[in-house]
């Protein structure tokens, strides 16, 4: 069974239609990458599987059941399975937190924190994603970039996800830092087994890290990429 | 130090507060070449290039000097003899105005002209960026343009006056890689046109590899490496130069899953460690790196400021082959 299974998506806004027929499947452990140019309705779509946005029409399953006729509270225990990562590193996170009470809220919201090892779970978290749990003490804007996704990530995974949405997760990161986060995402994929549904517009980048792209142009799948693996 | 310098940059530097974002920095630009300027968030690359322009902001203490054509009041050349072409279009752009009306006040800024031949002036300009039916155009307000067409304007504002240098400032940043040829494509026919250089800011080394004659590596401020871009990309002679370009997924290299990767972070101005500010993350540091920060030595036709060049391995990627647990 795929982990996720994407058919005839449909997302419009007004009269335009932003994602148009779109169909695709992703199995366990693989990295799917979307990939086009600014417009082509890969962030509607990534929307639209999570949730976030109610799609027209079309069916989304994941792990099995259909999520777009599921009403919202019997959502809710589905959502910690399927977690976004979004590209700007600080608009992702809240400027008045700091790292470790960002790390602990999916926790809190779920109801598996407890004082006695709750804090050693976020020291935890930070650790497997390179951050020093000492940054826990900070907030978003005294990290760097790199920093900053990475504990956008151990957030993540707090909810013990099975997908991660990756939404240009490295295109605003300065080249030098940009590859630490891709070999961290490759090496929590081969620990954990996430499936990976991975926007960006960047090829060379997409080439490396996807088992297999589609391209999307206007709002459909133009062409399945050759599988690069 | 060279006749051949349209533009002369000397020891610059640029503090705010007391601290330095460019830290003695110097280089020429040679007419009609494209030198591109490179380097990572804190490097000092835009500032640099603000610096070209006269546009340094006003909090800042600048010292050093930077000569254009012989006069350093760039300000007063600024618009005649060097152009910006910004990074954001739709905000370089007032929208209030028709676009002509825009050109040709910049035509007015700096020539005394009647406003009919400023008016035709940005009419050509327009025209010669391609944009179709420019006459009619150029009544048109910024909104009325499609995004593409309105790189296009921008680039006509930077040309319409035939500036002997054109500074752009990552002018593709936000755009996908189609937008990003075509402005760089029209970018290169106006420079091409206008017999004009080109200072091109950017961290996009594809762009580096395919429109730049020379590039310029900063690192925390200062020059790493200097040199022709096929030499500098084909063999780097700088660590930070060979591991920044070991780290990018590469178009026709073999999938590799794991990348190469630099550790840690570039320093913020203001936390620069003693000594060579890239040595925290050298593969390559030793003792003095941490004592004494490099000047920049010729290197078979580089600039290079490294105590270890001669060390350099290449290919490099060996070196920059990720530990576990790395904290950028």
């Amino acid at each position: 069974m795929p982990l996720l299974d994407v058919r005839d998506l449909v997302v419009r806004y007004g009269a335009v239609t932003a994602v148009d027929q779109v169909s695709f499947s992703l199995e366990p452990g693989e990295t799917l990458a979307l990939n086009g140019p600014s417009g082509c309705g890969k962030s509607s779509t990534a929307l639209a599987v999570l949730q976030l946005r109610r799609p027209e029409s079309g069916e989304v399953h994941f792990e099995g059941r259909e999520l777009t006729t599921l009403p919202e509270s019997d959502l809710r225990p589905l959502r910690p399975r399927m977690q976004p990562v979004f590209q700007d590193p600080y608009g992702s996170l809240s400027p008045r937190h700091r790292i470790r009470d960002a790390v602990a809220e999916p926790l809190k919201i779920q109801g598996r924190w407890n004082a006695d090892d709750g804090p050693a779970r976020v020291a935890e978290l930070l650790d497997r994603v390179g951050l020093d749990p000492a940054y826990g003490d900070r907030h978003p804007h005294e990290l760097s970039g790199g920093q900053c996704q990475r504990a956008g990530i151990a957030r993540a995974l707090a909810s013990d996800p099975r997908l991660l949405v990756l939404d240009e997760p490295v295109s605003a990161l300065d080249p030098s830092v940009r590859a630490g986060v891709l070999n961290l995402l490759a090496d929590l994929q081969d620990d954990l087994g996430l499936g990976y549904l991975f926007i960006c517009h960047d090829r060379a980048v997409v080439r490396h890290f996807a088992d297999r792209a589609l391209e999307m142009r206007a709002g459909r799948i133009s062409s399945p990429q050759p599988g690069s693996s | 130090m060279e006749s051949e310098a349209l533009l002369s940059v000397r020891d610059l530097r640029i503090a705010f507060a007391g601290v330095e974002a460019v830290r003695g920095l110097s280089f020429d630009v040679r007419p009609r070449e494209v030198l591109a300027l490179v380097g990572e968030s804190g490097a000092g690359k835009s500032l640099t290039a603000r610096a070209l322009l006269g546009m340094v902001p006003e909090d800042a203490t600048t010292s050093g000097t930077v000569t254009l054509l012989g006069d350093t009041d760039l300000a007063a050349q600024r618009g005649l003899h060097i152009a910006l072409v910004p990074q954001d279009a739709l905000s370089a752009l007032s929208p209030v105005h028709p676009v002509g009306d825009q050109l040709a006040a910049a035509v007015r800024s700096v020539a005394r002209v009647s406003r009919k031949e400023a008016r035709a002036r940005a009419v050509a300009a327009l025209d010669r960026v391609g944009i179709p039916d420019a006459a009619r155009k150029a009544r048109a307000y910024p909104h009325e343009y499609s995004g593409g067409m309105r790189q296009r304007a921008v680039i006509a504002m930077a040309t319409v006056n035939e500036p002997d240098v054109l500074v752009a400032d990552e002018p593709t940043t936000a755009l996908d890689e189609e937008r990003r040829d075509q402005v760089l494509r029209v970018l290169g026919e106006q420079r091409e046109a206008l017999g004009a250089a080109l200072v091109l800011v950017t961290h996009d080394m594809d762009v580096v590899r395919d429109h730049a004659d020379r590039v310029l590596v900063m690192y925390a401020g200062r020059l790493t490496e200097l040199g022709p871009a096929d030499a500098v990309l084909g063999r780097p002679r700088a660590p930070y130069t060979a591991g920044l370009l070991a780290s990018l997924p590469e178009h026709d290299a073999p999938r590799r899953r794991r990348l190469p990767a630099l550790p840690g972070t570039p320093p913020a101005p203001g936390t620069l460690p003693p000594g060579c500010a890239f040595a925290p993350r050298c593969p390559l540091a030793a003792d003095l790196c941490h004592r004494e920060e490099p000047e920049p030595q010729e290197v078979e036709g580089h600039l290079v400021a490294c105590h270890h060049w001669a060390e350099l391995p290449h290919p490099a990627v060996d070196l920059f082959q990720e530990k576990q647990h790395a904290s950028s």
